[in-house]
C-alpha cells in the first residue's frame, strides 16, 4: 500500500516552550516535504487524537507523533492499520536538556528526522500465516505430565502423552502417601495419582502412547511432526510440547562414604518409599523390623563433590517417612540427622508434628561416616546438638538422596554429534584431533536425546546449571530457549509432588497460549503481539551460518550448503539474527539494517569547525530505554551531543550501524543493554553477550582505522540504576571530547 | 483442530506479581480479564523490593515487560484504587460488586508534574512504607502504572488540598468532583491474588520493634537499600543516618513460633542472605550476624547460600533470638540468643537489627463472599474452595516471586477451564 505520512508535533509538557517549534516544523515540511504536519498543544487529549484520527480517516497510514515517550499514551496513539512512530521529545529532549538552546533544538530536529525516516521506510507488519495444530504433546506421564495433559485438555486442546514406561503414573504411582499439602498439613496425605491416570484414560481428548520414546520431532510450533519408536504408531502432528520428563534419584553408589554398599541395611529414600508402599519396613539384610532408623539428610546434596544444590523435598520426605514408620510400628525410633530442616510454608506443621513425636529425634549433624559394627550400623557425626562427636547406632540407615533432572543438554549433544561427524570424515589436521578428544569426553551423551528435535542447534532444550532446562526462572519461569516447548516439574527444578503438579498446569498454560498466539500470527513472550518476523533475502546469503549459530531460540536450520532455513514460528523477533548477518540480508518490516541505518544517517552531523561532537546511543528498548525515560521524568540532564536509537535487543545491533556512524562523522557510539553472564538479565538470554563478542570485531576495525578504542563502548545497566544513566552518557561524552573529534568527519 | 472456543471472563483480585502474571497469562491465552488492585498502581509488594534473589536483578525489569504486556493487550482491563465489595455465585457465573475509589486525576494526565508545586499538603509516602512524604497529589513512583498522578483523600478533602493544583493543570486532568463508582460485573472465574503483608512486629515481645529506632523489619530494609527509596539506596541507621558497621539479621521473628505465627514464610532466609549482600556491597568491613533456626535455601538457591557463607565477616548463629536491648546513648543494640550448637549464650552488640518477619496472608480482605471461602489455620486460602474460587501466589502459601509466577500461570489455566466453551 502506498505510504501516506503525516507528522504531529506536540507543544504540551514543556515541549512548546522549550523548543523552536517553527524550525522543527520546517524539518518536516521543508527538508522532508511532508505536506501534513500539525502542531497541537496537547496531542494526547481528545482534540489531539481527533486531529490524527481525521487524517487517518482521510487515508494517512503512517503517523509520526513527536511528543512523549512511546511508553506513555500507547493506546492513544494506536490506530488500526496505521504505522505509528513516536518521537520522544519530552523525556529524551526537553525534560533532560536546557530549554531554548540551540543544541537542544538540533537534538529535537534530529529525533524528528529519524522518526520521519522510520515513518517513511518501515512497513506495518502483517501477521505470519502458518497453519497451527492445536494439539499439545506432553512428554512424560508422571504427576506433572498427567496434570499438564488434563489441564490442556480441559482448556479445549487435544493432547498426546508420550510415556517411556509401560504404565502411566511415574514415581507417584510407586509411593504410598505424599507430603501433606492440604490443611491441617500434619499427616502424610493420600495421593490422587490413580484418579489422575483414570481421568486421563477416560478423556477422549487425550491420546496415550506408553512404552514409547521419541524418534524425531521435526518442524516448529504449530507444526511439530512427531515420530515415535517402540510402539509402531504412525507419525503425527502436534502444536506445542510440555517436557515433563521428571527426575531420577542421585546415584547412591557414589555415596560409599555414607555407607551405601557396605550393608544392605543402608538404603535410599526411594527404597524406603518402596518398603512403605509394600506396607512393611524391614532390614533388607535379615528381614527383621528395624528398631532404630537413622535418616541421613542431604546424602549427596548440598555437597560440592556431589549435587551442590538442595533438592528441597528430602527433608519433608524423611519427615513423612518417619511419621509413617512410627504409625506402622510405634516401637521403632527414628533419628533425623540434618544440616537444616527445610519445611517451608505450611509444611512447617508437619515438622512440628514430627518434633512432638517422642520417637522421632532431630539433630543437626555433619555425618562423617557410616560403618558396620556388630549387627548394626554406626553413624558418626560432628557438630550435633547432642555434643561434638557422636556415634549413633542404628539398624537401618536411610540416605535422603536428591533429585537429578531427566534432561538432555541439546547444545552439548550437538557438539558431540558434530565432533563425531568430523571424526567420521577423517580428514587429517588439528580439527580431527580436537574432535577425537571431544568424542571421547562427550561419549556419555550417546543416546541421551529425549525430544530428538531436528534443530540445528541440537536435539533438546539447552540446559543451564545442573542440567535444568529453563531460562528466566524468576519472572518468566516457563520461558525455555525453544519456543513452544515448555519444561515442567522436576526436570525444571527439584519440586515436591504438589508443586510439580502445579508446575504442570503452568507449563500447559504456556503450551496452550503459544498456539493461541501463533495462530494469530504473533510473537510469544516477551514480544507478545508483535506481528513482525524476519525475512531472509537468501539470494545474497554467503552461508556464513552466523544467524543459525547465534539465534538464542534455535529458529534456523540449514541445508547441506549451510543456507539458513528459518522456522518462523520458533522466532521470538529479537532481531539477533539480523544483528549477526554480515550481508545484512535479514530484516523485519518495521526493523531492519536499512531502516535503522538510514535513521542514523538522518542525523545531521556538524562539520569539524563547529566543534559539536555527535554521539550515537544504541539503547536496548527493554530496560535501557525505560531507564532513560525514568531519568527524564526526574529531569536529570544528559549530554546534548548524543542521539539515541532504540533497538529490540543489543544482540540485534548490526555492527554496520556502528561502522557507518563512525564513517559518517559520529565521534563515538555507546551501546546500553542488559546484564550478561550467569545472572543475565537480557530478555533474549544472550543478546548482550553476543554484542560483546561482536564488539571485539568492532574494536579490530577501529584499530585498522586508527581510531581510539574508547569511541565504541558497551554498558550494562540494570533498570533500577536509571539515575546513573545520564551520568554514564555524560562521562562517555566527556571522554570523547577529551579524545577529540572523529578525524573522518567531513570525508 | 480444537481450542478455538471462547475463553471466558476472569476476575483477578490483587495486582501484585501473582495477580499481574495470572491476568497476563490468561489474557494472552485468549481470556478477557479484569484486574482489580486496591492501590493506585500495579506491582504491590514486588514494586517495593530492591533486588530479587538469587540473580540480584531489579524487579522493575520484569515489571516493565509485564506492564508492556498489560497496556498493549485490550483483553486486560486494569482497575486501580478498586476493591471487590461483594461476590457471589460459582464457576461460570460469579457476580461481583466492584468499588472504584476516585483517583481525582483522569486519563488526560501526562505525568508532567506541574500540579505538584501548587499543592502544599503532604502525606506519608506509602510507596516508601511511610518513610518520607509526598504531596497530596503525587506519582506513586517513577515507573508506576498507570502512569498518572493521584490524590490522597486521607490527608484532606481534595477540593481543598488540590484546588490550586487543579487550576494549574494545563490539561484538565484533575477532576476534584470525581466520586466512587460501583460496578456490577459477571465472571466465569475468580482468582484471589491478595498476597501478603508483614506482621505488626511490635507484638513480638523482646525484639524491640517500635521501641528501638535501629530495629527495622525486612521490608523496610528493602526500601532502605533501594536506589529509589527514601535514602537513595544508602543503608543507614534510622537513629542517626550513619551506615551500620555491624548488623544482625534475626530470622523467624514471629515465625515458626507457637506464640505468634506457626508457619514458616519460606522466603525470609533468602531475603536476609540477599540483604546481607546489600550490606556487604556497601561496606566491605561491616560485621554481619545471622541468627537462624534453619537456613532454608531450597533448590538452586543453595548456591546463593554457599556464596554468602564464604563471606569471612558474616557469622551464622543457630539459635532463636530471645531478647534485644538498646543502649539509649548510642542507639546500639544487644542481641541475645542461645547458640544451640555450642550451648553458649550469645550477646552480640550491633549497630542495627533487621527482623526477618514473615508473610501474613491477606485472605479475602473486606470482601463479602457469599458462601465464604475456606482458610487454613494460618489464614491462607485452601487449595480446594467450596465455591470454586482459585487462589494464586502468597494468598495460598508463602512463596518467593519465582514460585508466585509459576503458580499464577498454572492457576490462569484453571481459570480458563471455567470459561471454556
Amino acid at each position: 500500500m502506498e505510504k501516506k505520512l503525516a507528522v504531529y508535533l506536540c507543544r504540551g509538557c514543556d515541549i512548546g516552550g522549550a523548543l523552536d517549534m517553527s524550525a522543527l516544523k520546517d524539518v518536516a515540511t521543508d527538508e522532508y516535504k511532508i505536506e501534513l504536519c500539525h502542531e497541537h498543544d496537547c496531542l494526547c487529549g481528545d482534540e489531539g487524537r481527533e486531529l490524527i484520527a481525521k487524517d487517518v480517516n482521510d487515508g494517512v497510514n503512517s503517523v509520526v507523533v513527536a511528543a512523549c515517550s512511546p511508553r506513555f499514551m500507547t493506546d492513544v496513539f494506536t490506530f488500526d492499520n496505521v504505522l505509528t512512530t513516536r518521537v520522544n521529545l519530552r523525556e529524551q529532549v526537553v525534560w533532560s536538556h536546557e530549554a531554548n538552546d540551540e543544541d537542544t533544538d538540533m537534538m529535537a530536529q534530529d529525533y524528528l528526522r529519524m522518526g520521519i525516516v522510520r515513518g517513511q521506510q518501515a512497513e506495518l507488519p502483517e501477521p505470519l500465516e502458518e497453519e497451527v495444530d492445536r494439539t499439545v504433546m506432553v512428554v512424560g506421564g508422571g504427576a506433572t505430565g498427567l496434570t499438564a495433559a488434563l489441564d490442556a485438555a480441559a482448556a479445549g486442546n487435544d493432547v498426546v502423552i508420550i510415556e517411556k514406561e509401560a504404565q502411566l503414573g511415574g514415581w507417584m504411582s510407586k509411593w504410598a502417601k505424599g507430603i501433606p499439602h492440604e490443611a491441617p498439613y500434619t499427616a502424610p496425605q493420600a495421593l490422587d495419582i490413580v484418579d489422575q491416570v483414570a481421568a486421563v484414560e477416560a478423556n477422549d481428548k487425550i491420546t496415550v502412547h506408553t512404552g514409547a520414546v521419541i524418534e524425531k520431532v521435526a518442524g516448529m510450533p504449530g507444526q511439530f511432526d512427531v515420530t515415535l519408536k517402540g510402539n509402531g504408531s504412525e507419525p503425527f502432528r502436534v502444536g506445542s510440547i510440555v517436557q515433563a520428563t521428571g527426575w531420577k534419584p542421585y546415584d547412591a553408589n557414589k555415596l560409599g562414604h555414607l555407607g551405601y554398599g557396605i550393608s544392605a541395611d543402608v538404603v535410599t529414600n526411594v527404597q524406603m518409599e518402596e518398603m512403605l508402599a509394600a506396607g512393611k519396613v524391614i532390614r533388607p539384610s535379615d528381614g527383621k523390623a528395624p528398631e532404630r532408623i537413622a535418616f541421613i539428610q542431604c546424602a549427596g546434596s548440598r555437597d560440592q563433590d556431589h549435587l551442590p544444590y538442595c533438592s528441597g523435598v528430602c527433608c519433608r520426605v524423611s519427615i513423612k517417612q518417619a511419621l509413617m514408620v512410627r504409625e506402622m510400628s510405634p516401637e521403632t525410633e527414628a533419628y533425623v540427622l540434618y544440616k537444616d530442616i527445610r519445611s517451608p510454608g505450611q509444611y512447617e506443621s508437619c515438622y512440628q508434628k514430627a518434633q512432638e513425636d517422642t520417637g522421632i529425634f532431630f539433630t543437626k549433624a555433619e555425618v562423617t561416616g557410616v560403618t558396620n559394627g556388630g549387627g548394626s550400623l554406626k553413624v558418626a557425626a560432628e557438630d550435633t546438638l547432642l555434643g561434638e562427636n557422636v556415634q549413633l547406632e542404628a539398624d537401618l540407615v536411610v540416605l535422603a538422596t536428591g533429585m537429578v533432572p531427566r534432561s538432555a543438554d541439546g547444545e552439548l549433544i550437538r557438539q558431540y554429534v558434530d565432533a563425531k561427524a568430523v571424526v567420521a570424515k577423517g580428514e587429517e589436521g588439528a580439527q580431527l584431533e580436537n574432535a577425537k578428544v571431544q568424542v571421547e569426553e562427550l561419549a556419555y551423551l550417546e543416546d541421551a536425546e529425549i525430544l530428538n528435535l531436528t534443530y540445528r542447534q541440537g536435539p533438546d532444550l539447552p540446559t543451564f546449571k545442573y542440567d535444568f532446562p529453563d531460562s528466566h526462572f524468576i519472572c518468566f519461569p516457563y520461558e525455555s530457549r525453544r519456543t513452544g516447548i515448555y519444561p515442567a516439574g522436576c526436570v525444571r527444578a527439584p519440586l515436591d509432588g504438589q508443586a510439580a503438579k502445579e508446575d504442570g498446569s503452568g507449563a500447559a498454560l504456556k503450551a496452550v497460549q503459544a498456539l493461541e498466539v501463533t495462530a494469530k500470527g504473533q510473537a510469544v513472550h516477551p514480544r507478545w503481539g508483535d506481528m513482525s518476523f524476519p525475512d531472509f533475502a537468501l539470494q545474497r546469503c554467503t552461508q556464513c551460518k552466523r544467524c543459525t549459530e547465534e539465534c538464542p531460540f534455535g529458529t534456523i536450520n540449514e541445508d547441506e550448503k549451510g543456507t539458513p532455513q528459518p522456522n518462523l514460528t520458533r522466532c521470538r523477533r529479537c532481531g539477533i539474527c539480523m544483528g549477526a548477518c554480515p550481508e545484512r540480508i535479514i530484516s523485519f518490516k518495521d526493523y531492519s539494517p536499512g531502516i535503522i541505518g538510514n535513521m542514523i544517517k538522518a542525523v545531521e552531523v556538524p562539520d569539524e569547525y563547529d566543534e559539536k561532537p555527535r554521539l550515537l546511543g544504541l539503547l536496548c528498548e527493554n530496560d535501557a530505554y525505560p531507564a532513560l525515560d525514568a531519568a527524564g521524568l526526574k529531569r536529570i540532564q544528559h549530554s546534548k551531543w548524543i542521539r539515541f536509537v532504540p533497538v529490540r535487543c543489543l544482540g540485534s545491533v548490526n555492527t554496520v550501524w556502528i561502522a557507518d556512524a563512525l564513517s559518517s562523522g559520529f565521534d563515538g557510539v555507546l551501546l546500553i543493554g542488559c546484564k550478561s553472564g550467569d545472572d543475565y538479565q537480557c530478555h533474549f538470554i544472550k543478546g548482550s553477550e553476543l554484542m560483546e563478542t561482536r564488539s571485539g570485531n568492532v574494536q579490530e576495525k577501529l584499530k585498522q582505522l586508527a581510531l581510539e578504542e574508547e569511541r565504541v563502548q558497551i554498558v550494562q545497566l540494570p533498570l533500577n540504576e536509571f539515575e546513573k544513566l545520564p551520568e554514564i552518557v555524560n562521562e562517555f561524552s566527556d571522554e570523547i571530547e577529551d579524545i577529540g573529534l572523529n578525524p573522518f568527519k567531513g570525508f | 483442530m480444537s481450542g478455538n472456543g471462547k475463553r471466558g471472563d476472569i476476575l483477578v483480585i490483587g495486582g501484585g506479581i501473582s495477580g499481574i502474571t495470572a491476568a497476563i497469562e490468561a489474557a494472552e491465552a485468549g481470556a478477557n480479564v479484569t484486574l482489580v488492585e486496591k492501590e493506585p498502581f500495579l506491582g504491590g509488594r514486588v514494586a517495593r523490593m530492591n533486588l530479587y534473589f538469587p540473580k540480584m536483578c531489579p524487579p522493575s525489569c520484569g515489571i516493565e515487560i509485564n506492564i508492556r504486556r498489560v497496556k498493549t493487550n485490550p483483553q486486560i482491563r486494569t482497575l486501580t484504587l478498586a476493591t471487590v465489595e461483594k461476590i457471589s455465585g460459582g464457576p461460570g457465573a460469579y457476580k461481583a460488586t466492584i468499588r472504584k475509589d476516585p483517583r481525582y486525576v483522569n486519563a488526560k494526565c501526562t505525568t508532567c508534574g506541574e500540579c505538584v508545586e501548587f499543592c502544599d499538603v503532604e502525606r506519608p509516602d506509602s510507596f516508601n512504607l511511610g518513610m518520607g512524604t509526598t504531596k497530596a497529589i503525587y506519582m506513586p513512583y517513577e515507573m508506576a502504572y498507570p502512569a498518572r498522578y493521584v490524590i490522597d483523600p486521607a490527608v484532606g478533602d481534595p477540593k481543598e488540598t488540590c484546588a490550586k493544583a487543579a487550576e494549574a493543570c494545563p490539561y484538565g486532568a484533575i477532576d476534584l468532583a470525581m466520586e466512587a463508582e460501583i460496578e456490577e460485573a459477571e465472571f466465569d472465574a475468580v482468582i484471589w491474588a491478595t498476597g501478603w503483608a508483614p506482621p505488626d512486629a511490635t507484638q513480638f515481645e523482646g525484639l524491640g520493634f517500635g521501641d528501638y529506632a535501629n530495629v527495622v523489619n525486612n521490608v523496610t530494609m528493602e526500601r532502605l537499600s533501594a536506589l529509589n527509596g527514601p535514602t537513595a539506596g544508602k543503608i543507614q541507621r534510622p537513629s542517626d543516618c550513619e551506615a551500620p558497621r555491624s548488623i544482625a539479621f534475626v530470622q523467624c521473628a514471629g515465625s515458626r513460633d507457637e506464640n505468634y505465627f506457626k508457619h514458616c514464610s519460606g522466603v525470609c532466609c533468602m531475603a536476609s542472605l540477599k540483604q546481607a549482600r546489600y550490606v556487604r556491597d556497601q561496606n566491605p568491613e561491616a560485621q554481619i550476624y545471622i541468627f537462624y533456626i534453619d537456613i532454608r535455601a531450597p533448590g538452586r538457591l543453595e548456591d546463593f547460600f554457599t556464596a554468602v557463607k564464604e563471606d569471612e565477616k558474616l557469622s551464622l548463629i543457630k539459635g532463636k533470638v530471645a531478647n534485644i536491648t538498646e543502649d539509649s546513648a548510642t542507639g546500639k543494640l544487644t542481641v541475645e540468643a542461645e547458640d544451640i550448637l555450642s550451648g553458649q549464650r550469645v550477646a552480640q552488640e550491633v549497630d542495627m537489627v533487621v527482623l526477618a518477619t514473615g508473610m501474613i496472608p491477606q485472605g479475602i480482605g473486606d470482601t463479602k463472599v457469599e458462601g465464604g471461602v475456606e482458610l487454613d489455620e494460618h489464614g491462607f486460602l485452601a487449595i480446594n474452595q467450596p465455591q470454586g474460587y482459585l487462589a494464586a501466589g502468597c494468598a495460598k502459601r508463602p512463596v518467593d516471586v519465582a514460585t508466585c509466577n509459576r503458580d499464577a500461570t498454572g492457576v490462569a489455566l484453571k481459570a480458563l477451564h471455567l470459561g471454556a466453551e
